[in-house]
């Protein structure tokens, strides 16, 4: 019985990852015969970025059960250090993909660090603890990147705050510029690399649920202390979901801004937390395969919705209502649930 | 029964939200509406160039990107009605003052099958958008998005207004040449391009004149509704002018909070403070005396700018700022510059690139915001700023 019920797990995500390739293929095809939008082109980096921001809150959210507000915080990590370490290595790493995978990998690390230090305080604790502190975090991110100035010369890189004391020397170059963020970034990012990163993002993430450490982090969720009684370490594997989820929020941050000639703090606000987490919460918490549709259907909704002009955010809000509405419905659940494999109704669905 | 409905509902839904996805990519409606609530515009006649731009329309800086908009279907309706060889198609997208929904916006104006573009309206966005315009060799001038690194670097990106480091320096110098004070503070928002590249060159070109900075206060988005400690800081540091690089919502919360204190000093504003008058709830006594740098004078007598202004009333029941005016000389500056490379509308867009180019680096044109305006190959115009001075809720010229 066990080792039927794991069977169909792992079909489900098989089933993910076949979507997935399929999605980037028929994308692929269709942009090289030319006969997708401009409009459609120019999302597909954002989209896949946003598809790993939500896979990595799900994680956070879905399967530890811990609420965090502030995942654009580490986006803005990863953006900012990523795209630092880009422009430093633009000389020493001339192929633009290798260049890319370094920014993505520094990205990742920083917001890693980034959350295990908020994560060691705060874990530890019981209730919502993590919700206001993570929300908090995103502010500070932000107040702290608004404030920063880095510079790179021949000397090697130059931090200062609050104002620009960098003092560069002959042919030196200023990256981050505080509130101007960092300006005249190469557009390196693709829709490969972005491929390849929400594969990466759900092989990783499949591997931790499945995974001997994620059945102790899902019981840690349903019942901490069951879970506690029985031996589990609950700062440890709290702790390994956090900083998981961090890392790669800090990676799709790094592919967000590498797509962009220019990016600002203010960017990562405490409204593109919510708008991850209305992802998460749409395509259901702890179903990744819901993130990524939500994440894909909810970028492209309010370009599609342009003809309305003005009152397109309106008309986005009624979807957004009559999404949750439809998808909460018990009726349309069960009709759902009859496509789904092995029929496990209400499981995957919430 | 319920399920039936439900599943209707479903598929009503589904078809709604695929019709939309058709509509924004069709582009075989030429006269599709911009969205504004004017009258039927003149409707184009024969080819039209079509003229791309995009600016935040709703949010918190929406009253900058509909003032560009509704100047530059002004400029456009009137060329129209005129039926001379160049006819304007005109689209304004809305970006939200936010890169990455700017460049979704541009990329909706080129599916629709943009020529020439106006870039965006607000700084940081059109720093996004021309990055794309330079890889799309599309030609861009911006109305109004002034920061230095909007132009840098590329050759097909041209300004209509001051860029910020003028801004400063010539706020500064205008202060001086005028003896406005010598004791100054400045008060700006750190986490914004816009005040922080003014604020520099100003302290920067203050230093230069002799001006003394007694006092410089920041705020950031979020804590910009009590100035309480800024205004205490200028006012104990006996400044008696104070320097205002910022848009006009939190300087009119600054102007109602120094007159709670009792502080009056001179304000000085610049072109961000445009506006400040046509706020809803704002009371305009409290702006009486401010001054700012701005290239657009409204109450000018000059007969082109009086009659844009009329129009602009008429249509759209407010007196223009200079960011309308700005956009309305963009139109203009286009078809001058249309008509002097005797250009068509079927030409592509990178064709339309190259002889735009080659124009705006020769030719001087005659605008509301300026006469003479030329441009060097950096994007750049060269323009005087007009001092202007608010009495009884109007702006008046200071010379």
């Amino acid at each position: 019985m066990k080792s039927l019920k794991l069977n169909k797990t792992t079909r489900w995500n098989y089933l993910t990852y076949l979507l997935v390739i399929l999605a980037y293929v028929i994308l692929q095809v269709l942009g090289s015969t030319g006969s997708i939008s401009s409009s459609l082109k120019g999302m597909l980096v954002p989209i896949c970025a946003y598809i790993v921001m939500a896979i990595s809150l799900n994680l956070t959210v879905g399967v530890l059960g811990e609420l965090s507000l502030g995942h654009a915080g580490f986006m803005s990590m990863g953006a900012f250090t990523g795209v630092t370490a880009a422009i430093a290595l633009q000389d020493a790493v001339p192929a633009a993909p290798l260049r890319m995978a370094i920014a993505l990998a520094v990205g990742a690390a920083f917001a890693a660090l980034a959350g295990f230090l908020i994560g060691i305080p705060v874990l530890r604790l019981n209730g919502d603890y993590l919700a206001i502190v993570t929300l908090a975090f995103g502010e500070i991110i932000k107040s702290i990147f608004n404030n920063l100035y880095v510079g790179v010369d021949s000397k090697g890189l130059h931090l200062s705050l609050l104002s620009d004391k960098t003092n560069l020397a002959e042919g030196g170059k200023l990256i981050i510029a505080g509130p101007m963020g960092i300006g005249g970034i190469q557009k390196i990012s693709t829709f490969t690399a972005g491929f390849v990163l929400v594969m990466i993002t759900l092989i990783v993430v499949f591997h931790l649920v499945n995974s001997r450490a994620g059945r102790a982090i899902m019981a840690i969720r349903d019942n901490r202390i069951a879970a506690e009684s029985v031996g589990v370490n609950v700062t440890k594997y709290k702790m390994m979901a956090f900083v998981t989820s961090a890392a790669l929020a800090g990676a799709a941050g790094s592919l967000f801004a590498m797509n962009y000639s220019t990016i600002v703090a203010n960017k990562f606000d405490f409204n593109t937390s919510i708008l991850v987490l209305v992802f998460v919460v749409l395509g259901g918490l702890g179903n990744m395969l819901g993130s990524i549709i939500a994440a894909a259907a909810l970028t492209i909704l309010p370009e599609a919705l342009r003809q309305f002009s003005d009152y397109r955010m309106l008309v986005y809000a009624i979807v957004l209502i009559l999404v949750m509405l439809v998808t909460n419905n018990p009726t349309l659940k069960s009709f759902f649930s009859r496509f789904k494999p092995g029929n496990r109704s209400g499981k995957e669905a919430v | 029964m319920k399920k039936k409905f439900m599943c209707l509902m479903m598929a009503m839904v589904m078809v709604l939200s695929l019709a939309a996805c058709g509509g924004s990519k069709a582009e075989e409606t030429p006269a599709e509406s911009t969205g504004s609530s004017s009258e039927e515009t003149a409707a184009p006649s024969g080819a039209a160039f079509k003229l791309g731009g995009t600016g935040p329309l709703t949010g918190g800086a929406a009253i900058y990107g509909n003032a560009a908009k509704n100047g530059a279907q002004i400029a456009v309706d009137e060329i129209n009605a005129e039926g001379g060889a160049i006819q304007f198609e005109l689209k304004y997208e809305d970006d939200q003052h936010d890169a990455e929904k700017a460049v979704n916006a541009y990329n909706a104006l080129k599916d629709w099958g943009m020529q020439i573009s106006l870039g965006s309206v607000t700084s940081k966005p059109c720093e996004a958008t021309s990055a794309e315009t330079y890889a799309d060799r599309i030609f861009a001038l911006t109305p109004s998005a002034s920061a230095t690194a909007v132009t840098e670097g590329k050759d097909n990106m041209f300004q209509m207004c001051f860029m910020d480091p003028n801004q400063g320096s010539a706020s500064a110098q205008y202060i001086a040449d005028k003896g406005l004070a010598t004791k100054v503070a400045i008060i700006w928002k750190n986490d914004d391009v816009y005040s922080k590249g003014i604020h520099d060159t100003f302290t920067a070109k203050a230093g230069e004149l002799g001006l003394e900075i007694v006092s410089d206060t920041t705020f950031a988005d979020g804590n910009d509704t009590d100035f309480s400690v800024q205004l205490s800081d200028a006012q104990s540091n006996g400044a008696d002018l104070v320097f205002l690089p910022m848009y006009y919502q939190p300087a009119s919360l600054i102007l109602a909070q120094a007159k709670s204190m009792g502080y009056a000093p001179t304000w000085f504003g610049v072109d961000g403070m445009d506006g400040i008058l046509t706020m809803e709830g704002f009371d305009t006594s409290l702006a009486e005396g401010v001054m700012l740098l701005t290239p657009f004078n409204a109450d000018s007598t000059d007969e082109r700018t009086q009659n844009f202004v009329k129009k602009y009333q008429e249509q759209f029941g407010e007196v223009p700022n200079q960011f309308a005016a700005d956009a309305y000389d963009c139109v203009y500056a286009y078809k001058q510059a249309l008509e002097n490379a005797g250009a068509t509308a079927d030409m592509s867009a990178e064709d339309l690139c190259a002889a735009m180019i080659e124009q705006f680096t020769s030719m001087t044109f005659d605008g509301l915001t300026g006469d003479g305006m030329t441009w060097d190959a950096s994007g750049a115009v060269s323009k005087s700023p007009k001092g202007m001075v608010i009495e009884n809720g109007a702006y008046v010229g200071l010379d």
